[in-house]
């Protein structure tokens, strides 16, 4: 595997090392791609088979035609009012999630900082909750209050932990407090209401796709459409950043801006999200170091986790369908694999001697 | 092949929050030539390198690169041109080398993560200046101390900027590895005309290697010049507060420094030429 050292002649045809250097990157670039194809099959089958599969089992010729808008007796109603809407809404609200997880994971170095578990995600949750529930809100106005919280939550928790810049442990801690007042607030919010039925309520605690409706899912596109290239655009700011904020100001980033762009738009992810979804717990936690672990150190990450986040989401979704004798919301099924994962990751952190 | 870019500060007055740290100061960056700065801690000597490329917003001055003001112009442009080093950069879990050393590459690269031949080359040319060709496919946190800082050192390379600046880039490295960090920049300044200001903590090591010598104490210039007429008792004593023995260092006819503690010194040190 070790190439050849450093001859010293820097001729312009391939050196050994220019070769070694082609080659790693290569490598890093074919296993991301690579990664990405197959994210894509996952979430593709996975979106098919959320559409076919269900109480009447429609074959895929139509299921498309339904997709295509052709009128299928049953299946349209089923497919195309039913499934479609929820396994749409169900792709982005976890390619949301885990934009906006990944990102605040890696402008904080930290894959504890994501904002389902640092209370940004419970701020719009709560926010959305009160003004569906108590308020009487419905369709941008929910979202628009989801949003503001997250807001205000975000900027509650940078003030708290704020002392000669702000420290990740302390913005961390201050944020899983801040989650638990507002995880608690919800459930106050939920037991005042008047009338709530259990899925109301499971929505808003650990978030679910039932009940979809086209008119849930267009806000969050309109987010994914605006937010995610906003994203995608500063992705390799965010990689400078990672190496410091001296550094990445040396290679040129704009360090304040692009921290403020991408706190904007990955709130605004979250919150547009949330607020169709209720908080689908850990969503945004998981997708960036699962992501990380299959493409490997040095590659960008925002497309495989908003892939992951999808994949995890729809997958979830149906196994919390149709995999027990009891449906379960997908946030359920989620909840399940994120919770083990926190616990590794504060349990090694402290192990590691407390260093975040 | 480089060309001459001159660095320039004019009444620099830096400081955070309440606290002043540079107090009107005037200082002249020689092109093509190495410029240390020593100091005492907390006299300023990171502040006024990180003000130098506009991490820092100067409260009042001028930091002028070609006669233009630092902090106004285009961050990338002016990655493209000088480059800086901080103390302690943070490298990515698991990151490799090669891929460590292509974020040097971030300025010259468009809005679309074009990487062309170019980028390939300048990163090879980097880890052969360097001698970190073989790593290149190593993760960065398994290397030791003294490799990490030249990949460090490559990173900055592959940003081929005709400015470079360093903080403290010898620190936790043993006697051996700092002798070849700076080795290694005298060979960059020599060969590429690269202009390097580096803050040293060691006031022997940056006599031998620097061209220009810059004291510095409480956020104000003290002396400024060769290091013969900057490295002398006087201003060790006005920098420092330690009494010293200054003497001509035999191997490069440089000044050498020796501190004068309380204990270990004979009586007649000071008379000893």
């Amino acid at each position: 595997m070790t190439t050849t050292p450093t001859a010293g002649t820097s001729a312009p045809t391939v050196t050994p090392t220019v070769a070694a250097v082609v080659r790693v990157r290569r490598s890093r670039r074919t296993r991301r791609a690579l990664v990405c194809l197959v994210l894509v099959v996952v979430v593709v089958a996975a979106l098919g088979a959320s559409l076919v599969y269900g109480q009447t089992v429609y074959s895929p010729r139509e299921v498309l035609d339904v997709v295509l808008g052709r009128d299928v007796p049953g299946a349209s109603f089923t497919v195309g009012r039913l499934r479609l809407p929820r396994a749409v809404l169900g792709l982005l609200a976890g390619t949301a999630f885990g934009l906006a997880g990944v990102a605040f994971q890696t402008m904080l170095r930290n894959p504890l900082a994501s904002p389902d578990v640092i209370g940004i995600s419970a701020g719009a949750s709560t926010a959305a909750a009160f003004g569906i529930v108590t308020l009487g809100l419905s369709g941008t106005a929910v979202s628009t209050f989801a949003i503001v919280a997250s807001l205000a939550v975000a900027l509650t928790i940078y003030a708290l932990s704020f002392k000669d810049g702000v420290a990740g442990i302390r913005l961390i801690l201050i944020g899983i407090g801040i989650a638990a007042m507002l995880e608690s607030l919800t459930t106050y919010v939920l037991s005042r209401a008047a009338q709530w039925d259990l899925q109301e309520a499971t929505r808003w605690l650990t978030g679910s796709l039932n009940g979809a409706r086209w008119s849930d899912v267009v806000p969050v596109l309109v987010a994914v459409v605006v937010l995610a290239p906003v994203l995608l655009h500063r992705s390799r700011d965010l990689w400078s950043m990672q190496l410091g904020d001296d550094t990445a100001a040396a290679l040129g980033t704009r360090v304040e801006r692009t921290r403020l762009l991408v706190v904007l738009a990955a709130v605004g992810l979250i919150a547009f999200a949330t607020a169709a979804t209720g908080p689908i717990a850990f969503v945004a936690f998981l997708a960036g170091p699962i992501a990380a672990r299959l493409v490997g150190p040095g590659a960008s990450l925002f497309v495989p986790a908003a892939l992951v986040g999808a994949a995890l989401v729809l997958v979830g979704d149906l196994a919390g369908q149709y995999a027990f004798d009891h449906r379960y919301p997908v946030g359920v099924m989620t909840g399940v694999l994120g919770a083990p994962y926190l616990v590794y990751l504060i349990v090694r952190t402290n192990r590691a001697g407390g260093s975040l | 092949m480089t060309t001459e870019h001159t660095l320039q500060i004019e009444g620099l007055q830096l400081g955070y929050g309440e606290r002043t740290v540079i107090d009107g100061l005037d200082l002249t960056v020689p092109p093509g030539r190495i410029t240390a700065i020593v100091g005492a801690n907390a006299c300023g000597k990171s502040t006024l390198l990180r003000s130098m490329s506009r991490l820092l917003t100067p409260r009042g001055g001028h930091v002028l690169l070609d006669g233009k003001q630092v902090h106004r112009q285009p961050a990338k442009a002016l990655a493209r041109t000088l480059g800086l080093l901080p103390q302690s950069p943070v490298a990515p879990e698991g990151i490799t080398v090669a891929d460590l050393v292509g974020r040097g590459r971030t300025p010259h690269q468009g809005l679309f993560h074009r990487w062309r031949h170019d980028d390939d080359l300048a990163v090879a040319a980097a880890l052969d200046a360097t001698g970190t060709a073989d790593l290149v496919d190593r993760p960065v946190d398994e290397l030791s101390g003294g490799q990490r800082q030249r990949v460090w050192i490559a990173m900055a390379l592959a940003q081929q900027t005709d400015l470079l600046l360093l903080d403290e880039p010898t620190t936790f490295l043993d006697v051996s590895h700092q002798v070849e960090v700076l080795d290694l920049l005298t060979d960059l300044n020599r060969t590429r005309g690269t202009t390097i200001v580096m803050v040293l903590h060691d006031l022997n090591l940056a006599a031998r290697y620097a061209d220009h010598l810059v004291a510095l104490a409480a956020g104000r210039i003290h002396a400024a010049g060769s290091p013969a007429e900057v490295l002398t008792e006087d201003c060790v004593h006005a920098v420092f507060g330690l009494r010293s023995l200054v003497i001509t260092d035999p191997t490069s006819g440089r000044p050498l420094m020796l501190p004068l503690g309380r204990h270990h010194v004979r009586e007649d040190a000071t008379v000893e030429r």
